[in-house]
């Protein structure tokens, strides 16, 4: 039986658990929603990941947890940074001098990395949901839209709507403004997405080739290509973009482990 | 006490002399035995206490409610009068707790109920105009004279001009204060209080030196406590005493080899100003990352050398003119990297304050600039001196936390301490003055 490496990864709204091998080669990944109980999400990423990878639980050598519940997996030998854990995951796609744009549930975070992959600088937005998935889960409930329509109708929109607030509450307001004025709601949602950006892209300098990782770029890979025209550089999203930082948990294991 | 961390002895020393200072403004204030004068911190406090004041540091109290974590409760008593709560989080939570009838001296100092009364306030500006203000709020509610020195800001170079305009300010407040006083003013008596303050400030610069040694026997946590003498006591004796106690305990720990902290595996600087209502929860993160934060801008603010007794008004204007947070970009980029090299640091905490912009040196591409320069990682976190509803906690560690892994990264990858070579011989007599 092959030995195996686990990553859990639990942020604000899903928890996500990626094994490897080895030899670092991704067996299996698992998803479930965090909730409230962080332990019990933690137990359920990782079941669904050994049920995909079609391994038995026995072969696990090491777990590394990481996210904002890291302290809450008692089952896992070692915590690291979900910062640190995206930049390996990542690394581990692209070995190359990288910067990383990870949209959260929460968060968002750069982070760069050179060409040995280490890390040289990152950047967590500041306390708001501005330029978070929050914000956009906060508009969809407001607007009634189910969650995982926003890609195809922000796609679907015939005119890139400028929304000019910080403020998720005052953004609110602006969209409710919109309607009224007879807005259509692609338009809308294109406008939100650009709005997620601005907060974005102001945190950092983000050259050619940067790589777009989270669930917000997961389910709406359409954010990027606007990120593409409003920065005027060619972006990268990496394999299983939201499960990178998980992967590079996985990968920690695999080196604290294999000591 | 805080797990793993060592408490300074001399602590129970200084409580002792802060208790006396404090009680005695009280009953000074009680029984109107002696004249009171409020003073910005770093204000012109020799020339008070040399006409007989009694001399409260408002900065001070504010501080002591951040500490105490009153802050957050009264700063909407401060917003609701019309003050912004995006001024300086001091001003508000100090003015918040006066409307509101509530002091942390009532706490820590049985029998003292309020802060105590001025018959004047006095203020220097040469931090920032919201002391100013702050002050003026006191004069207008109270109706005591506010008198002031405004002093040029961004200074580059300290030019004769400079200094005189503001030593001329300085000698222009003698015939308002000595009416207040009620006694005459004798220069003899401010040689004498300028001869104590800089005898307080050799001694406080010698404390913060120590932690250049390695491991350091002194955190920036340690000293954002042990600084209150050098504030609140400069010019009188018992700050030149206390601090003689500190620095011998420190020596000795020197001496030992002993750190602040078990282990020392990394050795930062802290920028701008310390999360008051936050200092034991910061303190027990980094000591559980074996990582010493162990000198700071904040810290030295509280030095002044050009004090000279011949030479009091001039002398006083240059050391108050050349404070850090007074001076030009270029000048405090100077500073930041001597100190740097001086205490060997291995990574750079900027606090972007949001109320406190004047402290907060990381808003015009600071950070960037001396990290590409220096080689020294750099982390910027979000908070506030005083107001904790513009913190967050959990970020502050995930920063931290990933901060300490990058340093160990970059440890196990071609490592290299600023200045390696630099003997603890050399850091003794490096001047930590801006």
């Amino acid at each position: 039986m092959a030995t195996l490496f686990a990553g859990i990864d639990i942020g604000s709204w899903q928890t996500k658990a990626a094994l490897v091998d080895e030899e670092g080669k991704i067996v299996g990944l698992g998803l479930c929603r965090s909730g409230t109980d962080f332990q019990g999400a933690a137990k359920r990423s990782l079941a669904i990941a050994l049920l995909a990878g079609k391994v038995k639980r026995e072969a696990l050598a090491y777990t590394v947890a990481t996210g904002l519940g890291r302290e809450n997996v008692s089952f896992a030998q070692g915590t690291k940074t979900e910062i640190s854990c995206q930049g390996k995951g990542c690394y581990h796609f692209f070995p190359e001098e990288i910067t990383i744009v990870d949209i959260g549930g929460q968060d968002s975070k750069i982070i760069k990395l050179n060409d040995r992959g280490l890390r040289t600088a990152f950047k967590m937005n500041r306390k708001c949901a501005a330029g978070t998935g929050a914000f956009l889960e906060e508009m969809a409930r407001r607007l009634e839209i189910p969650l995982e329509n926003l890609d195809a109708l922000a796609r679907g929109a015939e005119k890139n709507l400028e929304l000019g607030s910080f403020c998720t509450v005052f953004t609110a307001t602006e969209v409710l403004e919109k309607i009224r004025q007879g807005e259509r709601i692609p338009n809308i949602v294109r406008g939100l997405f650009l709005s997620v950006i601005k907060r974005v892209i102001e945190m950092d300098t983000l050259p050619h080739g940067t790589l777009w990782t989270g669930g917000v770029v997961a389910h709406n890979p359409f954010l990027v290509a606007l990120a593409e025209e409003r920065v005027g550089a060619k972006f990268r999203i990496p394999p299983h973009p939201q499960f990178t930082c998980a992967i590079g948990a996985a990968l920690y294991a695999r080196e604290r482990g294999g000591e | 006490m805080t797990k793993g961390r060592k408490e300074l002895k001399a602590a129970a020393v200084m409580q002792k002399i802060m208790g006396s200072y404090f009680y005695e403004l009280n009953e000074a204030a009680t029984n109107k035995t002696k004249k009171i004068a409020w003073c910005s911190s770093v204000g012109p406090a020799e020339i008070l206490r040399a006409l007989g004041f009694l001399v409260y540091f408002p900065e001070n109290h504010g501080a002591m409610l951040g500490a105490t974590r009153l802050a957050s409760e009264v700063i909407p008593y401060a917003v609701s009068e019309g003050y912004s709560p995006d001024i300086c989080s001091y001003l508000t939570s100090d003015i918040g707790a006066y409307l509101k009838g509530v002091t942390p001296l009532a706490r820590s100092y049985p029998g003292i109920e309020k802060v105590p009364r001025p018959d004047v306030l006095v203020y220097n500006t040469n931090q920032c105009r919201d002391v100013q203000d702050w002050f003026f709020w006191y004069g207008r509610r109270l109706k005591v004279p506010v008198l002031g020195i405004h002093t040029p800001r961004g200074v580059r170079e300290l030019k004769k001009e400079v200094v005189q305009s503001v030593a001329q300010q300085m000698e222009e407040l003698i015939p308002p204060l000595t009416e207040i006083a009620g006694r005459p003013f004798d220069i003899d008596e401010l040689r004498e209080v300028v001869t104590s303050s800089l005898a307080c400030s050799k001694m406080w610069e010698e404390v913060l030196k120590t932690a250049a040694h390695k491991p350091s026997p002194l955190t920036f946590f340690d000293a954002t406590i042990h600084m209150g003498p050098a504030v609140v006591l400069r010019g009188l004796n018992e700050a030149v005493d206390y601090y003689k106690v500190l620095l011998t305990e420190l020596h000795e720990r020197v001496r030992r080899k002993e750190g602040a902290l078990e282990e020392e595996r990394f050795r930062l600087y802290w920028e701008g100003m310390p999360i008051w209502g936050r200092l034991r929860s910061h303190a027990e993160l980094f000591f559980s990352l074996k990582a010493c934060v162990l000198a700071s801008t904040y810290c030295n603010s509280w030095i002044f050398e050009d004090f000279d007794p011949q030479d009091p008004f001039y002398s006083m204007a240059k050391a108050y003119t050349g404070i850090f947070i007074c001076r030009a970009e270029e000048e405090k980029e100077r500073y930041l990297k001597a100190m740097w090299q001086l205490f060997s640091i291995d990574g750079v905490i900027y606090h972007d304050s949001k109320t406190c912009p004047n402290n907060a040196n990381c808003r015009y591409g600071m950070p960037r600039r001396l990290e590409m320069e220096t080689g020294v990682p750099a982390l910027v976190i979000n908070g506030d001196l005083n107001d904790l509803r513009l913190f967050s906690d959990e970020q502050f560690k995930t920063n931290v936390q990933a901060f300490i892994e990058q340093l160990e990264e970059k440890k196990e990858n071609t490592y290299g301490a600023l200045d390696e070579s630099r003997t603890n011989a050399e850091n003794e007599r490096q001047k930590i003055t801006p």
